[in-house]
């Protein structure tokens, strides 16, 4: 049996991986501290208010993970310009004739779990996949969502001109109560787009062995050498 | 019916008649200012304004509502102007107060307009029923539109007081039968200020007239039209229980030993966190308390449509559109484990799907393995 021959490409570059596990980190802190000020647990303590700060800190933690999500999320933004293939928003363009080929071709494969009858490689993605890329831009919106809703609650405890160029957001929407239930049903969209995001992850590891959970941590993947050009330069493919 | 007299008379002249001392109209004057946010030094400003500013005249009108707005403001905490502008005011129009009645009162009231087109303000208490060609509420065999649209033609401004005016309040609530309507939907061509509340503030009110009286324009409104001075504060922000707010001290129930200690009302419903108003700082009744104060919690009643939150006892996010038990952290939860199931029977369907082709690769990969050499 023949052994296919694979090549190491750096897909994710270090910008990449900074944001994504940053991100990954300031959204569970901001899912947990968010549960707990939504609905706080009750305090066994007999300490005077005086004494303590707990739900204070609570929510201190909260607006500061909110900030650090807020600025990976430029970072991530300015590497879309300045990215490689895998990463620009050329790869996110979704008004393409092979995007949509790559769309049908993981839903078939990926979702609906059929089976290539004669294996075309070129249909495998080295980046993102087209189900994944589409899954990225409606979160790229809810988590603008999120933050113009969280700016707009923290505007007016706030002093800085940042968080005060969401002032607009409360009188937009009538109210507090409003913006309070769109920034929380919105959080959950974040808990099931990462339940379905790690199944998949280590669904395409365990199937493809191409180093998709590594690819995140080292930044390579393993691609098949027949893609690559001679030169063992990347070939001008479509950034699939 | 004497208007010759009213438009000679100043503020200070109406109030010194009253019976009222200067002693009196001073300490009404530092108040009024303190609660307007005002500089001390302008407490002169104020005072000099009602000597010498003629009394406005004002056209108040009842539409959908219960009086409480009225009730409030003659128990403001120094109630001298509600005194003089309701006593007054029955010179010009006002349902609940005016002597005259029938025909007579419908020609003052046109008599006031005439003379004072461009000059009155329309104060309005109530919203206006707009279902049914308004025939919900009728005053003088008229519908409370058509007065409203008459009225507000001459208005140099309009006061909508209370929720009902400002937003719409109870009778507005899903599902709005009469098609209840606030005064800013109806009348676009005049500057309304909006000042909710189920009732307003006393002071707030009485703050709000004297603003008028002395600078002689509307005082500063924020993007929802209502006054800054009053309105640009959460009633959480300003709470005197807010330490414990931030040290998670919370009242479970009504009635268990956190309550009873003064605990924060968070956790058994209080709207004071999504409230704009100033009953932390302005209180009620002569600055005696608020609700938070005597132990029930903010119920948000000068946020608009605050009837459609959802519970007023319980701290729960309500997915809007979704009637009765749409808690969205159930409605999630349920979603949650459906999405688990889902991955779980997915994984099963690719391990046997792909069985082949993983069974393909560990060959090849055992195969490798035997065949390293160094």
């Amino acid at each position: 049996m023949e052994t296919k021959n694979f090549k190491r490409v750096m897909v994710w570059e270090l910008p990449v991986r900074i944001f994504h596990w940053v991100n990954v980190l300031a959204l569970l802190v901001l899912i947990i501290t968010g549960f707990i000020i939504a609905d706080p647990p009750a305090l066994m303590s007999s300490q005077e208010a005086t004494n303590l700060h707990y739900f204070g800190y609570v929510r201190f933690i909260h607006f500061v993970a909110a900030y650090v999500f807020f600025f990976v999320m430029i970072l991530r933004l300015y590497w879309v310009f300045a990215g490689n293939r895998f990463s620009s928003w050329r790869a996110f363009w979704p008004f393409r004739k092979k995007f949509w080929r790559n769309f049908w071709h993981v839903m078939k494969i990926d979702i609906m779990l059929q089976n290539e009858k004669v294996e075309d490689v070129t249909k495998i993605s080295i980046g993102h996949n087209s189900v994944a890329k589409l899954s990225y831009i409606a979160m790229f919106f809810l988590a603008v969502i999120m933050v113009i809703t969280g700016f707009g609650l923290y505007a007016d405890m706030s002093t800085w001109w940042l968080p005060k160029m969401f002032d607009w957001v409360v009188p937009f929407f009538g109210g507090d109560y409003l913006v309070r239930t769109i920034h929380h049903v919105c959080m959950w969209f974040f808990i099931f787009f990462a339940m379905v995001h790690v199944y998949l992850v280590l669904y395409h590891d365990w199937l493809e062995g191409r180093g998709e959970v590594s690819s995140m941590f080292a930044g390579y993947k393993f691609v098949r050498g027949e893609r690559l050009r001679d030169e063992d330069k990347v070939e001008d493919i479509d950034p699939l | 019916m004497n208007s010759n007299n009213k438009s000679t008379e100043t503020y200070y002249e109406s109030i010194i008649k009253q019976g009222h001392s200067r002693r009196d109209f001073m300490k009404f004057a530092a108040f009024i200012a303190a609660y307007m946010g005002l500089e001390s030094t302008m407490v002169a400003q104020v005072a000099n304004a009602l000597e010498t500013t003629k009394r406005l005249p004002v056209i108040w009108e009842h539409f959908q509502e219960c009086t409480c707005c009225s009730e409030s403001f003659i128990r403001s905490d120094h109630p001298i102007v509600a005194d003089i502008i309701l006593d007054k005011i029955s010179l010009d129009y006002t349902l609940t107060l005016m002597a005259a009645s029938g025909h007579q009162a419908e020609a003052a009231k046109h008599k006031t307009m005439e003379e004072n087109k461009g000059e009155y303000i329309l104060c309005v208490e109530g919203s206006v029923p707009l279902g049914d060609d308004g025939n919900y509420c009728c005053i003088a065999g008229r519908s409370a539109k058509d007065i409203l649209l008459e009225a507000a033609e001459g208005a140099k401004a309009i006061i909508a007081w209370g929720s009902c005016a400002s937003s719409g309040c109870v009778q507005s609530a899903k599902p709005n039968p009469t098609n209840a309507t606030p005064i800013h939907k109806i009348i676009k061509n005049k500057p309304i200020i909006r000042v909710p509340g189920c009732p307003p503030i006393g002071e707030v009110m009485a703050g709000i007239i004297v603003h008028v009286v002395t600078f002689g324009r509307l005082p500063e409104l924020d993007r929802q039209g209502r006054p800054k001075a009053f309105y640009a504060k959460r009633v959480h922000d300003s709470c005197y229980r807010r330490p414990y707010f931030d040290a998670g001290l919370f009242a479970e129930t009504f009635d268990d030993q956190n309550a009873k200690d003064g605990y924060c009302l968070y956790k058994v419903g209080c709207k004071g966190p999504l409230t704009y108003n100033s009953c932390g700082t302005i209180k009620w009744n002569n600055g005696v308390s608020y609700p938070i104060q005597s132990g029930h919690g903010c119920i948000g009643c000068s946020e608009d449509g605050f009837w459609d939150f959802g519970p007023f006892y319980e701290r729960a996010t309500n997915i809007p559109g979704v009637e009765g038990e749409g808690i969205a952290d159930d409605v999630g939860k349920v979603a949650a484990g459906v999405l688990a199931g889902g991955i779980a029977v997915h994984a099963v369907a690719a391990a046997i799907s792909k069985r082949k082709e993983v069974k393909r690769r560990i060959t090849r990969g055992k195969e490798n393995e035997k065949n390293i050499e160094s």
